[in-house]
């Protein structure tokens, strides 16, 4: 089944990383929030999220989902943006033996997955070592 | 006077060598390496395509032209390797930094020179004072059947040109466009691999046609080749660039600041667009830069830039072109390679 209706809602968030700020707390939600989980209020201004970060946490996927076979083994991790919120994301062009926590990685736009050979193709963020 | 304000290139970070493609299929690396003067290529991540590159490229753009890309009226991409047979990239790239949905756009094809064409458009434009600025990027992923002689270059990158006419860090003083019925290299519809003429890709095809561009150009302008800090011609491998530029009257130390095929290869759309980024990198004040592209079909555009005093305020904004190339390479053996560039036909 497609899923082009949801991936275009998803839009300003996986391409742009669109992120909201609380008016009340300062509090940042990705993906925005309709209510602020720290203080309650629903008032909010949008915010793009820092392109760069240092690597919290990981794991590697090494029997993945079809649509991922492709690229395994590869890493999903929780990446804390500079001055931001963490961020739950592939971290790419690394090989798993060599990612460590604390690495520091900036955001890339990248194909996230494909609907097959005759679907639209999915594009989103993930995390890459900097130069 | 129009120009461009903001430039930014982009580059995965995989290479192969060209040893590594010889040695799977028996070929002699030094005489590929010497005939084609070129040591490795780029190879594009699984996760990459030209749509992924041009935004990149675009986002580094952005940061040197400092402009709210909302103000952006125009994005094309010039490529051979368009993700999708109908779906525009150009969507995708205005979309992800942010210009839409206020812009017109389109996605141009003309073999390695589709770059150079939204260039043109993109110029134009801005001197029509149809719009404040607009942005062409040349970007291609392309592939070289394999054991073919191209499968040593085709390589992967992207470069990406915001113009404008105000702040402007080259401006195009003058533009030329040569173009024939040339059949040198095509790919038919449903086709996985291009197809190409072998030497008739060479004095027929890509020497007649920058020639006759370059040769045009400088009778404009008026201007002889010794009057150019650089030059940048479109580099199908090494060899070729060198040749035509040495033909023409340039000199080596003009053309190898643009010259990065022998490290990157051929990234078609992408080749002279990116050897510009890499110029306007060092690139000083008040110095004069020549590039011609060259797209099999075939035809040649032509660009004569003059660096203004903004260049050095925006050349730090952004990583630079020999970043790229320089660090973090990442180098595959050919089985990767094979995997990363889908040649490998896999079961249902």
């Amino acid at each position: 089944m497609s899923t082009s209706a949801r991936y275009w809602r998803e839009i300003p968030q996986r391409y742009r990383y669109e992120a909201s700020k609380c008016k009340g707390c300062g509090a940042v939600w990705f993906p925005p929030r309709l209510i602020c989980s720290a203080c309650g209020k629903k008032e909010f201004e949008d915010v793009v999220l820092p392109g760069t970060g240092k690597v919290k946490t990981f794991t590697v996927i090494r029997v993945a989902p079809s649509e991922f076979s492709d690229e395994a083994p590869y890493a999903i991790g929780i990446v804390d943006l500079d001055g931001g919120p963490a961020i739950q994301c592939q971290i790419a062009d690394c090989a798993p033996e060599d990612l460590k926590t604390g690495m520091a990685v900036k955001i890339e736009f990248r194909k996230v997955k494909q609907e097959g050979e005759a679907g639209i193709i999915n594009y989103g963020f993930k995390a890459v070592p900097v130069l | 006077m129009a120009g461009i304000v903001g430039y930014g290139a982009y580059a995965p970070r995989y290479r192969i060598k060209v040893e590594e493609i010889a040695k799977v299929w028996g070929a002699d690396a030094p005489s590929y390496k010497r005939g084609l003067k070129l040591v490795e290529k780029s190879v594009p991540a699984p996760d990459q395509d030209v749509i992924t590159m041009s935004v990149e490229a675009s986002r580094n753009a952005l940061r040197r032209a400092r402009i709210d890309p909302a103000d952006i009226g125009a994005v094309y991409v010039g490529s051979e390797s368009h993700p999708y047979a109908v779906k525009p990239s150009g969507t995708v790239v205005g979309e992800a930094i942010g210009a839409t949905p206020n812009i017109h756009c389109a996605d141009l094809e003309f073999a390695c020179k589709a770059g150079s064409e939204g260039m043109f458009i993109a110029l134009s434009l801005i001197d029509a004072g149809k719009m404040e600025y607009a942005l062409a990027i040349g970007a291609d992923t392309s592939q070289g059947a394999p054991g073919d002689a191209l499968e040593y270059s085709a390589a992967a990158g992207a470069a990406a040109f915001i113009f404008g006419a105000k702040n402007t860090v080259a401006d195009v003083e003058h533009t030329f466009s040569f173009m024939t019925d040339t059949p040198d290299f095509w790919r038919r519809e449903y086709m996985y691999y291009p197809r190409h003429a072998g030497r008739f890709t060479g004095v027929p095809a890509y020497f007649k046609h920058v020639t006759g561009c370059a040769t045009a150009i400088l009778d404009m302008a008026g201007m002889k080749p010794e009057d150019f800090d650089y030059a940048v011609f479109h580099q199908p491998n090494g060899k070729f660039p060198l040749t035509v530029g040495k033909k023409l009257g340039f000199t080596d130390k003009q053309m190898e600041p643009g010259l990065l095929c022998p490290r990157l290869g051929n990234t078609y759309s992408g080749s002279s667009p990116m050897g510009l980024t890499a110029v306007l990198d060092i690139a000083k004040p008040g110095q004069s830069v020549f590039m011609c592209s060259y797209g099999s079909g075939a035809g040649s555009d032509g660009f004569i830039f003059r660096i203004t005093d903004h260049i050095t305020g925006v050349q730090d904004l952004a990583l630079k072109t020999t970043d790229y190339l320089d660090k973090n390479q990442v180098y595959l053996e050919y089985g990767a390679y094979a995997k990363y560039r889908k040649k490998i036909r896999l079961g249902e």
